[in-house]
């Protein structure tokens, strides 16, 4: 894929807190159908960086684009509005209602003011087929009886079932075994060959390497290198990650926007 | 589902089933729910059998139909203050101040009636406001302030006590005679109304389920297997029809004074059960409420406004309280300083907890508080027939209540371990 504008883009993003100056000048590009992985130590700004695309905590100052055009996002509700949806590290499900409870929580289909149950199971059912998700024994399956991995199905599932464009994956893998990690990697790669924007922000070099088109490395709140995940190589982002830079690599002052 | 997830479920079983099974296989599956800890109203079932059976020998009067009427309007009240309390015990909060809230609408009510000469219709509507106040300002208290909802309404209950007494009067009462009112408690349906009210009740009942159920075995959606629906629709019917059959004998000690039919508190509770159970069931409002119990931060990520729902919740607990703090008042003729105090919150709490709301937030339903309402009942009027000393009430059922509270810890741990 070349050259093709990105779904979301970030241009000379800064935020502070207080004296703490956290981003400076990011560029962060995400584009359709690519996995767009964002690498950092811990205290580089991944964090920061993704509640300024949710509107969360508003960026101090820098252009924010959507599908190219510029827009502003002041808070959660206009980020879903545009199509962007986070999956957090701790899964924002609620245990003791079902998988189609979980998928709806809080845009519940009605008619009048009775559950429409039956759009509801018959949609989260889609969604889930849509993304061949097998693990999942019965969509009325209560969520504390899944695994990990099947939570963190469900929650990306979620993301399906409401058209997002974008998709912000908060370490989806971290707590999770190796055949679970499998699954969830696969899913992410699904999600984004069905035309998805995704981000996907991981301390897990193996899965980023293995899932991701592109790489965006942050040191210290600055973009180290944004390059394809092809012209690199596993030590080069660990030193882009622990130095923000590398020796033998060239991309890093001039991103390329291929893959 | 079972306790251990096996490989071929982990790995890929194919589909997810929407035509669960036979009627052995959902059987099976309910033991297995029922030893994984998810024990639901089980426990004060078998409780229930268990105290009529001990009571049912201990003395022979418990089992006549006059009594089994008693035992009725006596359980009323409670387990109207019991639902009350389901949907914010299910937010993992507490109303302590239930009680005495209830009796202070009561009062309200009274008041207006006796004292001011306005109509039955108005005390009410004024009585259920005044609670709906009071569980705003709970609600706002707990919400926004972030006082545990335990301290706030312990204040509530301490300082409405003194609200009461100023609004009675020291050692005073409000007599409630006014014929509607005090008929909830006192007057029954006549016996053909009984019956008819019981048979429509079954047949809505039995009509909705099976409906209910062929849509969803047309649209391919998770459905039970018709044998369970057409057992359920059997249990209610049986019930009912129990029920009022008992109710509707001649159950006077005087033959010159025949007793006979419903008290109408039943058909009160009965409403107030469909009304909770569709509103908790069936609505936005009533997911959110279980949403927010299960996982505040979840619920205020998918965008629901929890604080607005903690204070309807606070709200509609309070307003049900009023409810409750009213038919107590019809059953006893009167709204006095101490009405709604004492043990009759407790009461409520136990008969929630007992009938399987779980005092954790996230699990529980409206018809937990009928049969736990009724355990509770039970213990108090059986005890009252053996002619025991006071004490023995209050130990047992005290003894009781921790009782259900150890068993929805212990099943909540075992369901944590088992994962359903």
């Amino acid at each position: 894929m070349s050259d093709t504008t990105p779904l979301l883009e970030l241009r000379g993003v800064n935020k502070s807190f207080g004296v703490v100056h956290v981003l400076h000048d990011v560029d962060l590009a995400i584009y359709p159908g690519q996995v767009t992985a964002l690498v950092g130590d811990n205290g580089a700004g991944k964090s920061t960086l993704v509640k300024a695309i949710a509107g969360i905590y508003p960026a101090d100052n820098g252009e924010y684009l959507f599908e190219g055009k510029p827009v502003s996002v002041h808070g959660p509700k206009d980020a879903s509005a545009l199509g962007i949806e986070i999956v957090y590290q701790d899964l924002a499900l609620a245990e003791n209602l079902d998988i189609v409870e979980n998928m709806f929580l809080g845009r519940e289909k009605t008619n009048g003011i009775v559950l429409d149950e039956t759009t509801m199971e018959a949609k989260a059912r889609e969604a889930l087929k849509s993304l061949s998700v097998r693990t999942v024994k019965s969509v009325r399956q209560s969520v504390s009886s899944l695994s990990g991995g099947q939570r963190q199905t469900v929650a990306i599932a979620k993301t399906v079932l409401w058209n997002s464009k974008v998709v912000l994956l908060d370490e989806p893998t971290a707590a999770l075994g190796v055949a679970q990690t499998r699954q969830v990697l696969d899913l992410v790669r699904r999600l984004a060959d069905s035309g998805v924007g995704v981000l996907l922000i991981s301390h897990n070099l193996t899965d980023v390497f293995e899932v991701a088109d592109r790489i965006t490395a942050l040191y210290l709140g600055r973009v180290a290198a944004d390059v394809a995940t092809k012209d690199v190589t596993s030590r080069q982002v660990v030193e882009l990650i622990t130095t923000g830079q590398s020796s033998d690599l060239d991309v890093a002052e001039r991103p390329s926007t291929t893959v | 589902m079972a306790d251990t997830i096996t490989e071929a479920e982990q790995a890929g079983f194919a589909s997810d089933l929407t035509q669960s099974n036979t009627l052995g296989d959902s059987v099976k599956a309910y033991v297995q729910r029922v030893r994984g800890g998810d024990m639901g109203a089980l426990p004060s079932i078998a409780g229930l059998v268990v105290l009529f059976i001990v009571f049912g020998i201990a003395n022979d009067r418990f089992l006549s139909n006059l009594n089994m009427a008693n035992l009725a309007t006596q359980a009323g009240s409670i387990i109207i203050l019991a639902m009350a309390l389901v949907p914010v015990l299910l937010l993992g909060d507490i109303d302590l101040s239930a009680g005495v809230a209830g009796s202070t609408g009561a009062a309200v009510m009274g008041l207006m009636i006796v004292k001011h000469d306005q109509p039955w219709g108005l005390a009410v509507i004024a009585a259920l406001v005044t609670g709906a106040v009071i569980g705003i300002v709970t609600g706002l208290l707990v919400a926004k302030l972030g006082i545990p909802s335990f301290v706030v309404t312990l204040a509530f209950f301490l300082g409405l006590q003194g609200v009461l007494l100023k609004l009675i009067g020291e050692g005073g009462s409000v007599r409630i005679d006014q014929e509607v009112i005090s008929g909830i408690a006192n007057n029954n349906m006549s016996v053909t109304a009984g019956w008819i009210a019981a048979v429509v009740i079954i047949v809505v009942f039995a009509a909705l389920r099976l409906l209910q159920h062929r849509r969803k075995v047309a649209q391919d959606l998770q459905h039970q297997p018709f044998s369970v629906v057409i057992v359920q629709i059997a249990v209610i019917a049986a019930v009912l029809l129990v029920v009022t059959y008992v109710l509707n004998q001649n159950r006077s000690v005087n033959p010159n004074f025949p007793i006979q039919g419903i008290p109408y508190v039943i058909p009160l509770v009965v409403v107030l059960l469909i009304a909770w159970t569709f509103a908790l069931g069936r609505t936005t409002w009533g997911r959110h409420v279980y949403a927010v119990g299960g996982n505040a931060e979840a619920a205020r990520r998918a965008g629901i406004n929890v604080d607005r729902i903690r204070i309807s919740v606070f709200m509609m607990c309070t307003s049900m309280a009023v409810v409750s703090g009213i038919v107590l008042a019809s059953y006893g003729g009167k709204v006095s300083t101490g009405s709604g105090g004492g043990n009759v919150l407790l009461y409520a709490v136990g008969a929630a907890v007992i009938g399987g709301t779980s005092l954790f937030g996230g699990k529980g339903k409206a018809s937990n508080a009928v049969v736990g309402g009724l355990v509770i009942a039970t213990i108090a009027n059986g005890l009252g027939l053996l002619a025991q000393a006071s004490w023995i009430n209050y130990v047992v059922t005290g003894g009781v209540l921790l009782l259900a509270a150890s068993v929805d810890a212990i099943s909540r741990r075992r369901r944590s371990a088992t994962g359903l």
